[in-house]
């Protein structure tokens, strides 16, 4: 039990939780128990049913409610005195500034991205304020303690970046299930259901035949008038049949791969007519959209069964169908969601159609959801563990016990005997742009790349900054916010939109650019070089980012092009995707650090392996949208 | 077996991510009894109705007082109004409330007196806060079942956690290589594993081993409730270690007294404790009904002062 000692520092301290979901329910509830008076508590998320099998402060009734209050009600009910303040909101709301931070002995990380991980990191160094982080995946956990000064900063060694996959894999040449995954998220479904404005690669081969020319454009429009069975089979025929025959015809493509076989309709469902005659009442009679579902009309009601291609077939046409019949008005606006079943159906079908064809085995629809959601697999127990550590580091925070901060992994196979492995923390790392804010160098074609590519690629994304400001010297050439005057928003809209060597305040071969975002307190200086040639494939925004920390993907394609979006919970495990059987696999030791051996063992000279903190991050394997921005030559990000 | 249900499926979604729809099957169909209700207890049977266990019986007689709400965040603080409902009564209000799917019940009487009959009705009898005789005799009665029925006992004492495993003859399929294995482990009783000679235990054996059987022998030697110990048996208890190291011809570096005070300065849980072992130990009751997943084989110990989690086996094998 706690000391009076430590006693005396929990009742007088004031704690930041930030997120109230899996690792969040089980933190609240230890806090109050291990006696905290006075928690904060931040999220912006509303509780959902797959929460319930281990966010147990909420219940069934509670669904659609806001986490961070509900999470105080219910720890309300076993500790009334206790003081706890729920914000249901963006931690990287503008009011979560500086000032806001300053106010807290210690934040406690609960989230489940990378993004607002950087984000709190950087407020807790302006602050000055201890940082637990912590994350879990299925039954691996950690916690770290980031202290300024003491030790590093959560952004002073690598994350993992989100999986990436080259067009190509995408577009042409799958070879796992999760390529033939983005390729029905991303390409067919956006194209079919999604924005009709935005550029897509659907149509796009390797070995450049001109598409375009050879294809109108309005193929996927349904005609007027057209029946809904002969356009769902028609799409079909296009994309599965004629779209790979047209790939067939390039054999470079296929020198040393697998070729792919055509596969059309009348083929994969022989003993359907193509169109019904008469009435085809589906059994789906009710017209509340949520409860549409494709396999409930074909009477299939296993989603772990794995589907012939047949089934699959016609799971892919009567979701069409549904989608155009049903939700007519959702049509040109659809984006995929996990929790949309329709959506889900034919994703997994026409994922699994996909993979048939290339001799990829083929997925369960509730694997398909997992791949294709991004979604976290996760245990209550995990969640338990990690924040009773969690509890003990901001303890040993708050008696300012430096010397005894740990980082600690929790393991799910023992490595020497432990299942929990305590690391003494990194120091800090002195050319960390973040903490020791040392200048970063960008090689740009300044002469052909745009202010524009320069704040969303480089600004926004790598460095993650928020409410970025650009500047030149002393001339503000970009900035975001909302107390802006008219004539500095039009500079702006202008400035964004012009190539970096005619800006007011041209930046060239040897200007640094400073950005700022200024309530994350983060400046960066950035070293332009002049640079007119990239490669294509290696370097496809045309811009190298150095010095600054990026660990590489796990993905071995280099040609990485396709960005996931992380909006995973926790902590990753890796490859999750591809494993069936859904275990996960053993982490790969990288470093050897010292692990705290009493002095007592004095015959044990060897070091303990730690776990590779890059499984720290969620394993992002999804494409989010398509951004219309970039051009042309679209990397699908 | 049937499949899961709709609801279900949507409930588990997210574990069974991690252990399969077969193993969500299994969990259903089982039945664990919970004798002790610590606040480690609390969070397992916390962890295991989330989950989704077919049963969960929860036996503890006693009436909270203060100390049970320190640690326990299933019981309501306003105990005034609760009049003489037993813990096991009020945990398990609480707990019904979590996975209306489970059926959560409590029993009355003292674990020790129940019959080997009783026990063997379930999958895993779970104790903490027992003596060591009562340790003993109902691990023996779950040994004597003809079906198996796991059992695990749980200590947890100021920063410090221990748990016991016995699953007597198991045997499951693992994954080595893509191929499925099967692997047969063989636990020893409760009895024969504290009983294994001091100088026979594995070389570099946790310490807090050690300090938990003298603990252990100290309350059954002065007639005490577990855990009914303080700062002041000190003597008693560092003599008595004195005593067992000697019987054992064990260095009595292995056991160190700093532990021992450690051990005996903390009446009560403390709760980031209670949550870790109460995690691990939900971790192996799943692992070992749904039979996926390495079990812990035998010992399990937390420390909080160096934060490592340490397996021990000490079977003899």
């Amino acid at each position: 039990m706690a000391t009076s000692q430590q006693l005396e520092a929990i009742k007088g301290a004031k704690v930041l939780m930030v997120g109230a979901g899996g690792i969040g329910c089980e933190l609240l509830k230890t806090l109050a128990l291990s006696g905290f008076t006075d928690v904060h508590i931040i999220d912006m998320d509303t509780i959902e049913v797959s929460n319930l099998n281990r966010q147990f402060l909420f219940r069934q009734s509670h669904v659609g409610q806001s986490k961070a209050k509900v999470a105080r009600d219910s720890v309300l009910r076993f500790r009334p005195n206790m003081s706890i303040t729920p914000y249901h909101a963006n931690v990287k709301d503008p009011d979560f500034n500086v000032e806001f931070f300053k106010q807290f002995n210690v934040v406690l990380n609960g989230l489940d991205n990378l993004d607002a991980r950087r984000h709190v990191n950087r407020l807790c160094l302006a602050a000055d304020v201890p940082l637990v982080e912590s994350g879990t995946t299925g039954f691996l956990g950690q916690v770290t303690v980031h202290v300024k000064g003491k030790t590093e900063c959560y952004e002073c060694r690598p994350k993992p970046a989100p999986k990436t996959y080259p067009v190509c894999t995408i577009t042409s040449t799958p070879s796992k299930f999760v390529h033939c995954i983005v390729w029905a998220k991303d390409l067919l479904f956006a194209k079919l259901f999604g924005d009709k404005t935005q550029e897509n690669d659907l149509n796009v081969r390797s070995g450049g035949a001109a598409s375009s020319s050879e294809q109108p454009e309005d193929v996927f429009e349904r005609k007027k008038g057209e029946d809904i069975h002969e356009y769902g089979r028609r799409i079909y025929d296009h994309v599965f049949g004629y779209n790979i025959e047209l790939a067939l015809s390039n054999e470079e493509t296929w020198k040393n791969r697998q070729r792919p076989r055509p596969i059309y309709s009348k083929d994969a469902l022989p003993d359907q007519p193509a169109k019904p005659n008469g009435n085809f009442e589906s059994s789906n009679s009710s017209e509340d959209p949520s409860s549409l579902s494709a396999m409930a009309a074909l009477g299939m009601k296993n989603p772990q069964e794995v589907w012939s291609l047949s089934e699959n077939s016609r799971i892919f046409l009567e979701a069409l169908k549904l989608l155009f019949e049903k939700r007519a008005k959702d049509i040109g606006n659809l984006s995929f969601d996990k929790d949309d079943q329709l959506a889900v159906e034919f994703v997994t079908a026409a994922a699994n159609i996909r993979a048939s064809s290339f001799g990829i085995p083929l997925h369960s629809l509730f694997e398909a959801k997992g791949v294709a959601g991004n979604i976290v697999h996760a245990v209550a127990t995990t969640n338990a563990i990690i924040a009773g550590l969690i509890v003990i580091e901001a303890i040993k925070v708050l008696q300012n016990d430096a010397k005894n901060y740990r980082m600690t992994y929790c393991l799910e196979h023992p490595s020497r005997k432990m299942l929990l492995m305590p690391v003494e923390p990194f120091e800090q790392d002195k050319a960390c742009y973040v903490c020791s804010e040392t200048p970063l160098t960008l090689e740009i074609n300044t002469k052909k790349s745009m202010l524009r590519d320069f704040v969303e690629k480089i600004v926004k994304a790598k460095l993650g900054m928020n409410l970025p400001l650009v500047m030149n010297g002393s001339a503000l050439l970009y900035e975001v916010g909302d107390d802006l005057d008219e004539d500095m928003v039009a500079n702006y809209a202008a400035n964004i939109e012009k190539v970096l060597c005619e800006l007011p305040a041209p930046v060239t071969n040897g200007t640094i650019v400073t950005v700022e975002d200024l309530q994350q307190e983060l400046t960066c200086n950035i070293n332009i070089k002049h640079r007119e040639e990239f490669d294509e494939e290696k370097e496809p925004d045309g811009m190298l980012l150095l010095g600054w920390n990026q660990a590489p993907p796990v993905e071995k394609d280099n040609n990485h092009v396709v960005n996931g979006v992380s909006t995973s919970a926790e902590l990753p495990s890796e490859e999750v995707v591809d494993d069936v059987d859904m275990e996960i696999s053993k982490v790969a030791p990288v470093k050897k650090r010292k692990v705290l051996d009493t002095p007592v063992d004095v015959n044990d000279k060897k070091k303990v392996e730690e776990v590779n903190d890059d499984d720290e991050d969620e394993d992002i394997i999804m494409l989010e949208g398509n951004n219309p921005e970039y051009g042309k030559k679209r990397k699908l990000i | 077996m049937e499949e899961l249900t709709e609801e279900e499926t949507a409930l588990y979604d997210r574990q069974i991510r991690v252990w399969g729809a077969d193993a969500q099957r299994r969990l259903s169909k089982a039945s664990v009894l919970v004798c002790g209700i610590t606040g480690t207890l609390a969070e397992f049977c916390k962890n295991v109705v989330l989950a989704g266990i077919g049963r969960l019986t929860l036996v503890d007689d006693r009436l909270p007082t203060e100390d049970s709400l320190s640690a326990n965040f299933l019981v309501p603080p306003a105990l005034e109004l609760h009049g003489h409902e037993t813990l096991a009564q009020l945990c398990c209000d609480s707990l019904k409330d979590f996975n209306p799917m489970v059926r959560v019940s409590f029993h009355t009487g003292d674990p020790s007196s129940f019959s080997a009959e009783f026990f063997s009705k379930f999958d895993a009898v779970v104790v903490s806060g027992c003596t060591l005789s009562a340790k003993k005799s109902i691990n023996e009665k779950c040994r004597g079942s003809s079906r198996r029925v796991s059992f695990y006992s749980v200590d947890c004492r100021n920063s410090c956690g221990e748990i016991f495993v016995d699953l007597q003859d198991y045997k499951y399929t693992k994954k080595k290589l893509d191929e499925p294995v099967e692997v047969e482990l063989q636990y020893p009783g409760f009895q024969d594993a504290v009983a294994i000679p001091w100088r026979k235990l594995p070389r570099k054996v946790s310490k807090l081993y050690f300090a938990m059987r003298v603990l252990e022998k100290f309350e059954e030697l002065e007639g005490r409730n577990p855990r009914d110990v303080s700062i002041r048996d000190l003597p008693g208890v560092l003599k008595l270690k004195r005593e067992l190291c000697d019987a054992e011809a064990l260095n009595e570096s292995h056991v160190p007294n700093s532990l021992l005070e450690r051990l005996l300065a903390g009446t009560r849980e403390f709760p980031p404790v209670c949550a870790i072992i109460g995690g691990f130990l939900g971790q192996e009751v799943i692992k070992g009904i749904s039979g996926k997943g390495d079990p812990l084989k035998n010992f399990f110990f937390f420390d909080a002062s160096d934060g490592k989690g340490i397996i021990e086996d000490t079977g003899i094998s």
